[in-house]
């Protein structure tokens, strides 16, 4: 096994440049998993991105929140802004495994790690987060609720690197994050959802009901278009054209798509005028 | 007395097998079936590995027996020719290094031509599954009592139900571990176990070597739970063969996926009751059917079905029973021991149907248990008259007044009306748990103990009981002292050596601070006599004794022994299984109160309340750990533990998969104790480590039951589950 | 290959060679010879691995060896054993496993008392599983230590 160390992202940039195997290391916290048993995993190159300081801040500007490419979610735990405008944020980080994860979880991590049932993503995506990937042939920058292409395949070359996450400050008249989990902590989600109001529109965001994290077109246009829903049931169509929840290890597409109907019912009833 | 080692274990510096420097020793692995069945036609080595750095143990490697020496010899230490399970051991390698040694593990391949394995114990077997006997019946047994058939025909009501239980994972936090190696021609085994004596006969048995040349050592053990109390024989065997054919110290520490889908977990259950009761519920018949999954070896079976089948009928007055129990062989990797031993599945069955009972009869649940809870000078299944004294009802009133259980009825029925999605529900257990080895189990061990004077006037406890955090170091600490009048500081607990300690009888069966302390208590009497003094001697008077009886003895050992004397009064036919099944019982009501979410039927426990009688609670704070560790244990594998099974092996066998509660999931619980002395028992004490695994799971669905009005009847019950049953019922 | 690293280990500098494919628990274990600190699942899980990098508690088990060069380490054996009365009283250990990891995150919760003003001992101490206490004794030793803080020094936690 071979590690490639740096100090700053353009030397980082270099070494992925140059060898397309190589594979970028951040927090751990999804990689080093049952490290020992996975010997083929110590047979490859890695490159450590640790010391790039610079990518550990979060931002504040006028237009927008920032987060760096190794911010973690105690990062944002941390930042009472975060807490006030964009609770969301602080709510799935909190539901990220325990304290040990959350100190060195990044974001990034979570985006490019592309399980289908992350915490971090489906928040960033119904905030509009746009994914800043920089590489030795410049900066690219993509909607996450564009970013994924298949089930653990996104748009990300071998030598981009994720250093930014850019997310617009609006006002949001309504924000809800759900994480249904077999535990109330170190729980992947059975069924994640995050949902967003503002003036750009309805955000409906899905986790663990598809081979990617995704919006949802049909709920976000019932929404929009102000259906009239009288209860969970009537959701269901628009649900069964969203998403494709499967039976796995964790629980049944059977169980996901009734808890996604009502979840979504008993969270959007009240501010939709719903029974 | 608080935990005489406790601030080892919380500084960091107790020291368990993995944490042992051992210098020049090899890292050993093992090599596993692929296929729950069928004949090992090839076993190839890739060449992955430079196959001249591995040592390599297979079947042929084993001197004398190839067998695992437990209740039956059918157990192989490698598997020959043959293989009966997913993940049975085939081969063992060790290398230096222990990375070396997984890629060399990686790099055999088992080939295994199949034949049908038995999946479903709960299936009659089809002629080509038959591996075991006739039927694949690993074990039958049988209770009687009085005339149940003419009972249940005359019977004004009879109500049937079916129960399940499926396996569950000790998960121990400290896995698997053991080191071996060759001290002159003492082959030495050190490790995280329960039982030494056991490992210590399986390994004379596999190896030919009688008891001179094999030493058996426990290490501090992370947890038990019965996981430690048969497994540790198989990985001494492997780590034993491994170090005898190296020539060098050999080190198996088990990563946790490897633990969870190799070693044994709680037999799985199905039970049937029919009851035949009065109109206002009282008792008339219990006919219950148990059938529990052996899987592919015997084990420790036949004991599980036993004890299971003597709880079956419950802590209840009834004229009429009948149990009939079977375990089952399949191609399952093995169950065995795990706390409760049987009991919790039985009583789970029966304290839920004790439920769906009172629902059928329109009776409270609470005034059903109080008809028919045992009164002094009422009998049990197995005709055994309980006149112990304690006030079985007073317990359940306890219960029933800590939790408020009324009060929260009333106020359950407010909530749930004017809730949207959460519901909450109370529910309750009685129940027993019978302390010690069944009928003449204890006598058949012939416990044997010594109490040392040691020449600076100390004492020593030389015993074959371990600790693994239920306080076995504290409680033996403070019998000792207690009874002779020392300071703790003045009392040594020696190391469970087989070289040194006499075979005092596993750490099993809540049976550790009654029996064995028992003996702790006599041993230390006789100690006393042997130095000239009598049973008022104490403190300094029995130190001065002793000192002045080394001096006058140089160089000679001073013990005092006990060896086990069965309690007065105490008859068992084992042929029949009828008569006294326990020395003692303990008995508990526990309470638990739930809010189900029905949008995701997700089930949380918001309170719990254990009540129970033990004899004498010797130590509070270990007794009320006891009780507290037992019911979040419980109530993980009532609600969240769940065994993914594929070809007959878990197949969720991480900890990221397999979900036990963490702090956030599991309520304060509320402990009690009530107080009645065992006159056999050490101080008075009756067993206490089993009891608080036997309740949750009934009293827990009970509360779901009442809280949804769904009728549960398996456990796990998961939210998927839950929602299933809700459905069909609404 | 492997990497020269320095890093500061309870207080005192430290200079190795690390191998690329190495876990700080590892390290720590094997190397290092300080075995308090335990491997439970090897997968982030359970904590018994938890040590405090750069003054956050992190499983050792999933830290590569050579991301703490130029960090702050400490372990369990650096830990003040003053601070355990509470522990030993009320019942946080019974076989010892997970308490390691346990008391690591226990302190540094209780080091920290301003988070029970929107966490709860409970949900910060999910990260340590414990299959012998039940995690009362665990819990009310945390909550002692602090004082009164909050619900009995439980936290408030979200409403």
């Amino acid at each position: 096994m071979r590690v490639l160390l740096a100090d700053r992202v353009p030397e980082a940039l270099g070494l992925l440049a140059g060898d397309g195997a190589a594979i970028p290391v951040a927090g751990g916290t999804d990689l080093l998993v049952h490290w020992p048993v996975r010997i083929d995993a110590h047979d490859r190159t890695y490159v450590d991105l640790s010391r790039l300081e610079d990518l550990k801040p979060l931002r504040w500007s006028d237009r927008e929140l920032v987060l760096g490419g190794l911010t973690t979610y105690w990062d944002v735990i941390q930042d009472e802004r975060i807490g006030r405008e964009f609770p969301l944020l602080v709510r799935a980080a909190r539901q990220v495994g325990a304290i040990q994860i959350q100190a060195r979880g990044t974001w990034a991590g979570n985006i490019v790690n592309a399980s289908p049932a992350a915490d971090g993503v489906p928040v960033l995506m119904a905030y509009d987060a746009v994914v800043v990937l920089e590489s030795g042939r410049g900066r690219e920058e993509v909607p996450l609720d564009h970013f994924y292409t298949g089930y653990k395949e996104m748009r990300r070359r071998a030598d981009q690197l994720v250093v930014a996450i850019r997310i617009p400050r609006r006002p949001y008249s309504y924000q809800v994050f759900e994480k249904v989990g077999s535990r109330r902590a170190q729980a992947i989600a059975k069924v994640g959802l995050a949902v967003t109001r503002s003036d750009a529109g309805w955000r409906v965001v899905a986790a663990s009901m598809a081979p990617t994290i995704r919006r949802c077109p049909m709920l976000e246009r019932l929404l929009e278009q102000r259906v009239q829903v009288a209860h969970p049931g009537d959701l269901v169509p628009a649900i069964t054209q969203d998403v494709s929840p499967i039976d796995d290890v964790r629980s049944t597409a059977e169980y996901r798509r009734r808890v996604m109907a009502r979840v979504l019912y008993d969270d959007l009833r009240e501010t939709c005028g719903w029974p | 007395m608080q935990r005489r080692e406790g601030l080892a274990k919380l500084t960091g510096r107790e020291r368990y097998v993995d944490d042992l420097p051992l210098e020049g020793a090899l890292w050993g692995m093992t090599v596993r079936s692929p296929a729950p069945r069928g004949r090992v036609t090839a076993v190839r080595f890739r060449p992955d590995v430079n196959w001249s750095e591995i040592v390599v143990v297979d079947y042929r490697d084993v001197p004398a027996a190839n067998e695992i020496l437990l209740i039956e010899r059918d157990q192989p230490v490698l598997a020959a020719a043959y293989v009966r399970h997913v993940h049975e051991a085939v081969l063992l390698v060790a290398h230096p290094s222990r990375e070396m040694a997984r890629r060399a593990a990686r790099a055999v391949d088992v080939v295994v031509a199949p034949e049908p394995p038995a999946l479903d114990f709960r299936a009659p077997p089809r002629p080509e599954q038959i591996q075991f006997g006739r039927d694949n019946v690993l074990k039958r047994l049988q209770i009687a009592k009085g005339d149940v058939e003419q009972a249940l025909a005359r019977a004004p009501v009879v109500v049937e139900g079916v129960y399940e239980t499926g396996a569950q994972e000790h998960v121990y936090l400290e896995t698997q571990g053991m080191i071996a190696w060759l001290e002159n021609d003492v082959l030495v085994v050190k490790g995280s176990m329960q039982c030494p004596y056991y490992v210590l006969n399986a390994l004379q048995h596999a190896l030919g070597r009688d008891e001179r040349r094999v030493r058996v050592i426990q290490t501090p053990t992370g947890g038990g739970f019965g996981g430690k109390e048969e497994y540790p024989s198989t990985i001494a065997l492997h780590a034993a063969l491994l170090a005898l054919k190296a020539g060098r110290p050999v080190k198996m520490v088990y990563d946790r996926p490897e633990d969870m889908a190799s070693t044994t977990k709680r037999h799985p259950s199905l039970v049937r009751h029919r009851t035949a009761l009065t109109t206002d519920g009282r008792l008339l018949a219990q006919d219950i059917e148990v059938v529990l999954d052996g899987g592919a070896y015997v084990t420790l079976s036949p004991v599980v079905l036993s004890r299971g089948i003597i709880h079956a009928a419950g802590p209840y007055a009834c004229d009429n029973v009948r149990i009939v129990g079977r375990a089952m062989f399949t191609n399952a990797v093995p169950f065995g021991a795990f706390r409760g031993f049987g009991a919790p599945q039985t009583l789970f069955a029966l304290e839920r149907h004790m439920d769906v009972i009172a629902r059928a009869l329109g009776l409270d649940p609470v005034e059903l248990r109080r008809r028919n809870l045992l009164r002094d000078g009422q009998s049990t299944a197995t005709g055994q008259v309980i006149r112990d004294g304690t006030d079985r009802i007073a317990v359940l009133e306890r219960a029933l007044a800590l939790s408020g259980y009324r009060e929260k009825q009333h106020s359950h029925a407010a909530f749930n009306a004017a809730q949207r999605s959460q519901r909450r529900g109370i529910g309750l257990a009685t129940f027993y748990h019978g302390a010690g080895f069944t009928g003449g189990g204890e006598v058949h061990l012939n416990s044997r103990l010594q109490v040392a004077g040691l020449p600076d006037g100390r004492v020593e406890v030389l015993s074959a009981n371990i600790e693994m955090g239920q306080g076995t170091l504290t409680v033996f600490t403070q019998i000792v002292a207690d009874r002779l009048g020392l300071a703790p500081e003045e009392v040594v607990i020696g190391e469970p050596d087989t070289a040194r300690v006499p075979n005092s009888g596993p750490t099993v069966a809540s049976r550790t601070t009654m029996v064995v302390g028992r003996l702790i208590e006599r041993a230390a009497d006789d100690l006393r006599h042997r130095v000239g003094l009598d049973d008022r001697a104490r403190g300094a008077a029995v130190k001065d004794a002793i000192m002045r009886w080394h001096r006058e003895h140089r160089g000679e050992p001073l013990l005092g022994e006990a060896v086990y004397e069965r309690p007065p009064g105490i008859a068992w036919d084992e042929e029949r299984y009828q008569g006294d099944a326990y020395a003692a019982f303990a008995w508990a009501a526990y309470v638990a109160e739930v809010e189900v979410d029905l949008r995701t039927c997700t089930t949380r426990v918001i309170d719990f309340v254990a009540v129970q009688e033990v004899g004498k609670v010797i130590n509070p704070t270990l007794a009320r750990g006891q009780v507290q560790g037992g019911v979040v244990q419980g109530l993980g594998w009532a609600l969240m533990e769940e065994c993914k099974v594929e070809n007959g092996a878990m197949i969720n066998n991480q900890l990221t998969n397999y979900i036990i509660p963490t702090s956030d999931d599991v309520p304060p619980i509320r402990v009690a104790f009530v107080e009645n002395l065992y006159p056999h028992g050490a101080q008075g004490a009756k067993g206490l480590g089993e009891l608080p695994i036997d309740g949750p799971a009934p009293a827990i669905l009970n509360a779901v039951a009442a809280a949804t009005g769904a009728d549960p009847r398996a456990i796990p019950l998961t939210a998927e589950r839950l929602m299933e049953i809700v459905e069909r019922t609404h | 290959m492997t990497l020269s690293i320095g890093f500061t280990l309870n207080g005192k500098a430290v200079s190795m060679e690390a191998d690329p494919a190495e876990r700080l628990l590892d390290t720590l274990r094997y190397r290092l010879g300080l075995t308090g600190t335990k491997e439970g699942c090897g997968e982030g899980e359970c904590g018994a691995c938890t040590v405090y990098l750069d003054g956050l508690p992190v499983n050792s088990c999933l830290v590569p060896t050579y991301q703490v060069r130029g960090a702050r380490v400490e372990t369990i054996e650096a830990l003040d054993p003053v601070q355990l009365g509470p522990f030993l009283e009320q019942g946080a250990t019974q076989c010892g496993a997970c308490t390691p990891g346990v008391v690591m995150t226990a302190l540094w919760i209780s080091a920290h008392p301003e988070l029970l003003e929107t966490h709860t001992v409970r949900e910060l101490m999910a990260g340590n599983l414990c299959r012998c206490t039940g995690y009362d004794g665990i819990v009310d030793a945390v909550a002692t230590t602090i004082g009164e803080v909050g619900e009995g020094g439980r936290g408030k936690g979200e409403a």
